[in-house]
């Protein structure tokens, strides 16, 4: 049993901890975007495969994994726009229009993956983005093995939350956001473009989840395997519904899955299956809807198509 | 006129398709596992060997891939329709389905590598994965200076186990006190859990870690590569995946037996049964140590030959938890 305490209180379980939770921070803080505006965002999983795959490439012929960075981003920001599209314009079933995506994100990476590199699994290696060493938390006693040495887009993605926050509760934008979300015919009548602010919500969810994938191919990992997202776009929306659509509680949510799975990792020896862990996002995803812990209310308009006049 | 003119000519078309001679050709089918093609893996290593046999033997083959267990019958039966003279699977994924569509096509000859289908047309390929692992379980517990090596299984299914097992037997054999850290992902597929289990074990004192893992397995060897430790590859030779840091790989000939299978139903001499390939056919063992020969001593590839020596003669048991 002390075994198990020091493990919970180990340095090194808290930095696996936040190299897991980085990509489920990008994408839920994309999900956030998304549904705020009154989208359902259940395409994270296929976007964030999406930019695992276009950041791979980019960096395969560039050689610069911040240029994959940006392809990725771009990418994601496409199959965003795509999904914006349907939903919008035509006002599709999202749920639907979400999960056809991400069947084609599936299938669309492993085609362009034979197609360049004659290969169907793994990619061949690519240059990735190092890991640095920050000047002034290295310095400080215990916080230094948790902080002071990470990838860049692990700090990217704390410095992402503190600025999704800013936006969505700080700036007229944030309003308008969360009013479209919200009560898109009141944010009509005074004059809010609904279908512009969603457009963009949903491009910017797209391109943070493409960041998320990116740093799954290129910064934790050196390339781009078949399905390598597996089910991390899924958990980032059980982040986001767990941490009740605000960027700080999806970062708590995202941190705390990311913690239980270092912790299991560690701890298999004593007996936690590893399944017990892959359903810990869910389970406590149902006990918030269920309202165990406090209410879990979405935007409210979040899955319906707005209709204007 | 018209009609029956353009009738006639669909059943003159047809009954020439029927009348077709037969070739002569053996004509072998293949439905790969899930994952496909250019899985560096066996699927990659069962195309090696159908091709093998397509040049030397000169059998006509056709292959297919599916994209999930779901399809797996329905690949198995349209090409059982098709009246191939061997049909091969690959993995234990087509394990449930082949044995329905064989009790159903009791006159063609099926083939599967990695499990058992106990009817009289299949022929069972199985790998002594146990005993090709044991010998990297000795390269491993020589060469560890920590004395503690780790091993990252994909899922945890009994063929997975027989690697880890035999891996340990072998890491205690060459080395008694030395310590094996185990670490299962849950997942073939998930790279990034593949990095992490590794980083772990590798945080705990491995300097050496084997896995059996899939696409997972890709992840252990990028965290070697980045914590600078030795990874140990699986199936295909992936040495190459990151030479010098992966030290050898247990490779899987699943080639020669989809090649040594197709060869029997060319020569009309399948008749069922399991077949076993192991250490003394060449069908499991170590790759050819093509990037670490000048890290890894004489003595240790001595050793690991006498080990090898010693499982043929059966003076080395190394245990088989399917058994």
């Amino acid at each position: 049993m002390g075994d198990v305490i020091a493990m919970m209180f180990n340095t090194a379980v808290f930095a696996a901890a936040l190299r897991m939770a980085t990509p489920l921070i990008f994408a839920a803080l994309g999900g956030i975007f998304s549904e705020r505006s009154g989208v359902v965002n259940i395409a994270l999983e296929g976007m964030m495969l999406t930019g695992a795959f276009t950041a791979m490439f980019v960096t395969y012929h560039t050689g610069m994994p911040w240029v994959g960075v940006l392809g990725a981003m771009l990418a994601g920001g496409l199959i965003g726009l795509i999904h914006a599209i349907f939903c919008v314009r035509y006002r599709a079933n999202q749920v639907v229009t979400g999960t056809a995506i991400n069947i084609f994100a599936g299938g669309l990476t492993v085609f362009l993956l034979r197609f360049f590199f004659g290969t169907a699994g793994t990619s061949p290696s690519v240059t990735t983005i190092p890991d640095i060493t920050l000047p002034v938390l290295s310095s400080i006693p215990w916080i230094d093995r948790i902080l002071g040495r990470q990838n860049p887009l692990v700090y990217l993605a704390l410095v992402a939350v503190v600025v999704v926050h800013i936006v969505i509760y700080k700036t007229p934008w944030g309003l308008r956001l969360r009013a479209v979300g919200e009560h898109p015919r009141a944010a009509d009548t005074v004059g809010v473009n609904v279908f512009k602010m969603r457009y963009i919500s949903v491009v910017i969810s797209g391109a943070l989840a493409g960041l998320g994938g990116t740093y799954l191919s290129i910064a934790h990992l050196s390339r781009f395997s078949e399905g390598m997202t597996a089910g991390r776009g899924f958990i980032a929306l059980a982040a986001v519904i767990f941490g009740k659509w605000t960027p700080l509680g999806a970062l708590g949510a995202c941190l705390f899955f990311g913690y239980a799975d270092a912790l299991q990792m560690r701890l298999q020896d004593i007996g936690i299956p590893t399944q017990f862990m892959n359903m810990l996002p869910y389970v406590l995803t149902m006990v918030a809807l269920a309202g165990f812990i406090g209410r879990a209310v979405g935007p409210k308009a979040s899955g319906e198509p707005y209709i204007k006049g | 006129m018209r009609n029956k003119m353009s009738l006639l000519v669909v059943m003159v078309l047809l009954i020439g398709l029927m009348a077709a001679p037969v070739s002569a050709q053996t004509r072998i089918g293949l439905i790969f596992a899930e994952g496909g093609l250019g899985d560096q893996s066996f699927n990659d290593a069962a195309y090696r060997g159908l091709m093998q046999a397509k040049e030397e033997l000169g059998v006509d083959v056709i292959y297919v891939e599916p994209a999930d267990i779901a399809e797996m019958e329905e690949h198995q039966r349209a090409y059982a329709d098709l009246g191939l003279d061997l049909i091969i699977v690959i993995g234990f994924i087509h394990q449930s389905a082949l044995t329905e569509v064989s009790a159903d096509y009791p006159d063609v000859k099926f083939a599967i590598v990695d499990d058992v289908v106990d009817n009289p047309n299949v022929t069972s390929l199985l790998f002594e994965e146990h005993e090709g692992s044991f010998l990297v379980g000795v390269l491993a517990g020589m060469m560890t200076e920590t004395n503690t090596v780790g091993f990252v299984g994909g899922m945890e299914v009994p063929l997975i186990r027989k690697f880890q097992v035999g891996f340990e037997e072998g890491v205690k054999w060459a080395n008694p006190d030395a310590q094996v850290l185990v670490n299962y992902a849950g997942a073939f597929d998930d790279p990034g859990r593949g990095r992490e289990l590794a980083i772990s074990q590798n945080e705990r004192g491995a300097d050496i870690v084997y896995h059996a893992a899939g696409g997972t397995g890709s992840g252990v060897i990028d965290a070697a590569v980045s914590n600078g430790f030795y990874a140990i590859g699986v199936d295909s030779d992936q040495d190459f995946m990151a030479p010098g840091t992966v030290l050898t790989s247990m490779v899987k000939r699943v080639d020669l037996a989809v090649y040594e299978v197709i060869k029997a139903a060319a020569e009309g001499t399948l008749e069922g049964g399991i077949w076993s390939f192991g250490i003394e056919d060449g069908g499991v063992g170590t790759s050819e140590f093509l990037y670490t020969k000048d890290i890894i001593p004489q003595e240790v590839l001595d050793t690991i030959e006498e080990a090898k020596q010693k499982i043929i003669s059966g003076e080395i048991v190394v245990s088989n938890p399917l058994q």
